[in-house]
């Protein structure tokens, strides 16, 4: 698909004017380039979900099944009954208005119902007309509709222009989290069968394979094969994979992202975990089923977040580990944090994470029994466990981007930069309203990085985009490193677009790239094969 | 259109008072029946929104986390932003509610050419906190006129709030001039700002109006029409001891009209967008600790789902695992359990 060119593309973007018509008399518009396409039956069938048959969202007419208007009603009162968080939010906005121009999509299209109020106001109206009194006495005056076709097209449109970012919350003074407020709606559309391509297939292909990306296990072991290869290549360490994959008995077992062990740029992520279990001699394995630590259930319901999971502890049950790591990703992190303890717990077979170079017990895993590598890293560095050379990283100004999950549903955000400070000489920070809990979105999170959809991707992505312009410009930066695999997926297109010469990668690539390894041979390029500022001296 | 009709109904709102004592005479119904039977309501509705949140559960444990979380011990976390347990989680509150922190927080975004900027945005906050503290302040004052004799504190507050004599008899309350300073910039700010005026309902701007007239009637009181303050709190302090009398002295049509509004008010709290008082004490994204790794949330709707176990799934990739050199595990074992589903046509569990 061709965009306008990116000076264009923002061009029709207004932040302080509003449409002259009321936003409950615009009907929805969908535009192309805006919205997903929506999935072959079939993949709804094998996964027990219900489906409208074929149909895309451009027909004019939506097969929706007969009765969807009380299944929707009947799946909305479900929902506020059942969740304290969702009903809250439906009552309490008074609509001040924070939260408008907080919104990375609002801030690429200007579009007013793509503030988080407006989106949020979708529901709230139809929950007022609907089953309030109030709402059905005063109507429009109240803030209330009623339940129509076209509403159910214009939740599918904007619940789908919200990546579940929550920089919302950050900023409501209730704390209203539109993520919430999109979990629950996709779930109500996923009721009707409304099941996007992009959203559904890496469920199925999970649920089936064990990642999104629907590596089978050869494969998964030939990508890493090759990953060790050229590993060995470059710096004439061998790397031992066997007893990485599917190894009783190990102390820990790894979870990796499929998206980094199937393109670039994340591979060199997943070779920079590979690299550091070979550095430490660390007893871990992974499993070839649990392959994939991304939980894109999670973008359709909350049910199927927990289907897809489950294998993990089971894998981890089976390979007799005692505690579990996981890679760098973001939505996995939301997952993991805050959810896993609760679909799964308690988790009593496995043991509280303790390192096993350092000894450091992770107190705060101690109950589900899950860390992230970086915490792990970071402790490494900490106790002087790794050697290290930021020079070797000296061919880049790094910039780095908090993911949104991770900021905002976890608070990982010192354990990254300690990392960074160590291996690398050039850590230049974006501007301070766009990172840490304020950081934006790449755009394209929660089951939006497709094709179709491109324009809102960019125009989503612009105000990441814009900040990295601006470091880009000032300090020169020209890598830019992430702990989220969907990022390091669709950041590399958003800056082709917005800002070329910015690269994208994982916070581990640039680990593998400084640790210095006993016995290593010279060389003069980095993991990437981009020529290093000062080569290597090895042994040879 | 909106802000018309609220407007509209407003005007009406104030005129029943009007017409109800000035000229029908029914001083009874408006300083005993409808009072009571509004007090009522607000209590009864706060009590059943209160009930009525706390009944469905919290499911998940999902504090927005705007700050550094708790894991090695050699990182400083944000005890306020990201709190690890219930004191720290109370002072966040504490904080929220008090001070309005996360509103503290606010940006405005511009874009200049193709350059996103964004810069302080404190106005709102300022607005906010002036009117809702004011408004506090204000409120436990009128406590005098229901409390005989007048605890100390009260009288302390009342006196703290005029300490401004210069401006002759009475004394002016800085919270009157605060509060109203407040409304009209919330009520300008809905009016001017496109975007907020775009999100605007009726619904919103009532409330605004509604507390606007109260102040203002208030105010009128104090320093304008004067009224028979004796015979006021006379009345007062019957409603405050459920022994309402009907003074004989003649008040002033103004008060019926201020506790009119304020009866309004009270009845229409719990039911609109002004619940959020009550509200925020339960938004889960700020009430919860961020522990969710040490310490597990129990969810009391949490359900087994369908999974596929390892062994169906190695039955199918043996002979590639095989041909690969992956291990494969003989002892892996299917096993049935059990599982329910919300969804399409195996929905088989009712939440």
């Amino acid at each position: 698909m061709s965009l306008p060119k990116p000076d264009e593309l923002i061009s029709d973007v207004k932040l302080h004017s509003t449409p002259a018509k009321d936003w409950m008399e615009i009907k929805p518009e969908l535009k192309k380039g805006y919205y997903l396409s929506i999935v072959e039956p079939k993949y709804l069938e094998e996964l027990d979900l219900p489906h409208m048959g074929k149909w895309q969202p451009y027909d004019e007419k939506w097969p929706l099944p007969d009765d969807w208007r009380e299944k929707v009603k009947e799946e909305l009162q479900r929902r506020l009954r059942i969740n304290r968080g969702f009903k809250l939010f439906m009552d309490i906005c008074v609509r001040c208005g924070a939260c408008a121009d907080k919104c990375h999509f609002f801030l690429g299209t200007g579009d007013p119902k793509n503030m988080p109020v407006l989106r949020a106001e979708l529901v709230r109206s139809v929950i007022k007309g609907e089953f309030s009194t109030f709402g059905k006495l005063f109507g429009r005056l109240a803030g209330a509709r009623k339940l129509d076709e076209d509403i159910i097209k214009e939740w599918f449109y904007y619940f789908y222009q919200c990546t579940e970012c929550r920089r919302c919350s950050v900023f409501c003074p209730y704390g209203i989290d539109t993520a919430e407020i999109t979990m629950m709606m996709r779930e109500i559309l996923l009721e009707l069968g409304i099941g996007t391509d992009w959203g559904i297939k890496p469920v199925h292909n999970s649920y089936y394979i064990g990642n999104h990306v629907g590596v089978p296990p050869q494969s998964f072991k030939e990508n890493l094969e090759f990953l060790v290869w050229e590993f060995e290549e470059i710096t004439g360490i061998k790397i031992d994979l066997d007893k990485y994959i599917n190894r009783k008995g190990a102390e820990i077992m790894f979870v990796p992202l499929s998206g980094d062990y199937f393109a670039e740029p994340g591979i060199y992520t997943m070779l920079g975990y590979l690299v550091l279990f070979h550095y430490l001699d660390l007893d871990v394995t992974m499993s070839p089923f649990a392959t994939e630590g991304g939980n894109f259930g999670f973008f359709n319901s909350l049910e199927m977040a927990k289907r897809l999971h489950s294998k993990i502890y089971d894998e981890a049950k089976r390979l007799k580990v005692k505690w579990i790591m996981g890679g760098e990703c973001g939505h996995m992190w939301r997952v993991w944090h805050q959810y896993h303890n609760t679909f799964f717990g308690p988790i009593d077979f496995l043991e509280v994470p303790k390192s096993p170079i350092t000894g450091t017990v992770f107190e705060h895993a101690k109950s589900n029994k899950i860390i992230h590598i970086v915490e792990f890293t970071a402790d490494l560095i900490a106790h002087g466990k790794l050697k290290l050379d930021p020079s070797r990283n000296d061919h880049l100004v790094v910039t780095f981007h908090d993911s949104c999950n991770t900021s905002r549903g976890m608070g990982i955000f010192e354990e990254p930069r300690f990392i960074l400070k160590h291996v690398c000489n050039n850590f230049v920070e974006m501007p301070e309203n766009t990172i840490r809990e304020k950081t934006f979105c790449c755009g394209s999170g929660s089951g939006l990085n497709a094709g179709e959809n491109m324009e809102i991707r960019m125009r989503g992505g612009f105000p990441r985009a814009n900040a990295v312009e601006y470091v880009h410009k000032e300090y020169g930066v020209n890598h830019l490193a992430c702990i989220c695999a969907i990022d390091r997926a669709a950041l590399p297109t958003l800056f082709q677009y917005w800002v070329p010469g910015v690269e994208v990668g994982g916070l581990h690539e640039l680990v593998a790239n400084a640790l210095v390894f006993e016995g290593e041979r010279s060389r003069d390029v980095d993991l990437r094969r981009r020529p290093l500022k000062t080569p290597v001296k090895g042994v040879d | 259109m909106n802000v018309g009709w609220s407007f509209l109904i407003f005007l009406v709102l104030l005129l029943i008072p009007w017409v109800g004592v000035g000229v029908l005479g029914l001083q009874g119904l408006f300083v005993t029946v409808i009072p009571y039977v509004c007090f009522l309501i607000f209590i009864v509705g706060l009590v059943y929104r209160i009930l009525n949140w706390a009944k469905s559960p919290q499911p998940f444990k999902i504090p927005t986390t705007c700050g550094q979380q708790k894991s090695l011990p050699w990182i400083k976390h944000s005890r306020l932003e990201s709190p690890f347990n219930t004191f720290e989680v109370v002072l966040r509150m504490v904080l929220e509610v008090l001070f309005f922190r996360s509103l503290f927080r606010n940006l405005r975004a511009d874009l200049q050419g193709k350059k996103l900027i964004y810069g302080s945005a404190k106005w709102l906050w300022l607005g906010a906190i002036l009117f809702h503290w004011s408004f506090l302040i204000i409120l436990i004052r009128h406590l005098r006129l229901f409390t005989n004799p007048v605890p100390s504190v009260i009288q302390f507050l009342d006196y703290m709030d005029s300490f401004i004599h210069s401006f002759g008899v009475p004394p002016v309350y800085i919270t009157d001039i605060l509060i109203i300073a407040g409304l009209s910039f919330l009520l300008l700010r809905r009016l001017v700002d496109a975007k907020v005026s775009y999100i605007s309902h009726g619904s919103d701007y009532f409330p605004l109006f509604l507390i606007l007239g109260i102040v203002i009637t208030g105010v009128l009181m104090r320093y304008n029409l004067k009224v028979d303050v004796y015979a006021i709190k006379q009345l007062t302090l019957g409603l405050a001891t459920f022994k309402p009398v009907v003074p004989e002295a003649k008040i002033g049509t103004i008060f019926y009209v201020h506790l009119f509004l304020v009866s309004v008010l009270a009845a229409y709290f719990p039911f609109s967008k002004l619940a959020h008082m009550v509200g925020v004490f339960f938004s889960p994204t700020r009430n919860m600790p961020n522990n969710n790794r040490a310490d597990m949330h129990v969810n009391p709707w949490n359900y087994p789902v369908k999974h596929l176990t390892y062994a169906e799934w190695q039955e199918r990739f043996r002979e590639a695992m095989e041909n690969a050199g992956i291990p494969i595990d003989e002892e892996a074992e299917k096993e049935e359990h059990e599982w329910y589903t919300i969804y399409g046509p195996n929905k088989n569990l009712n939440l």
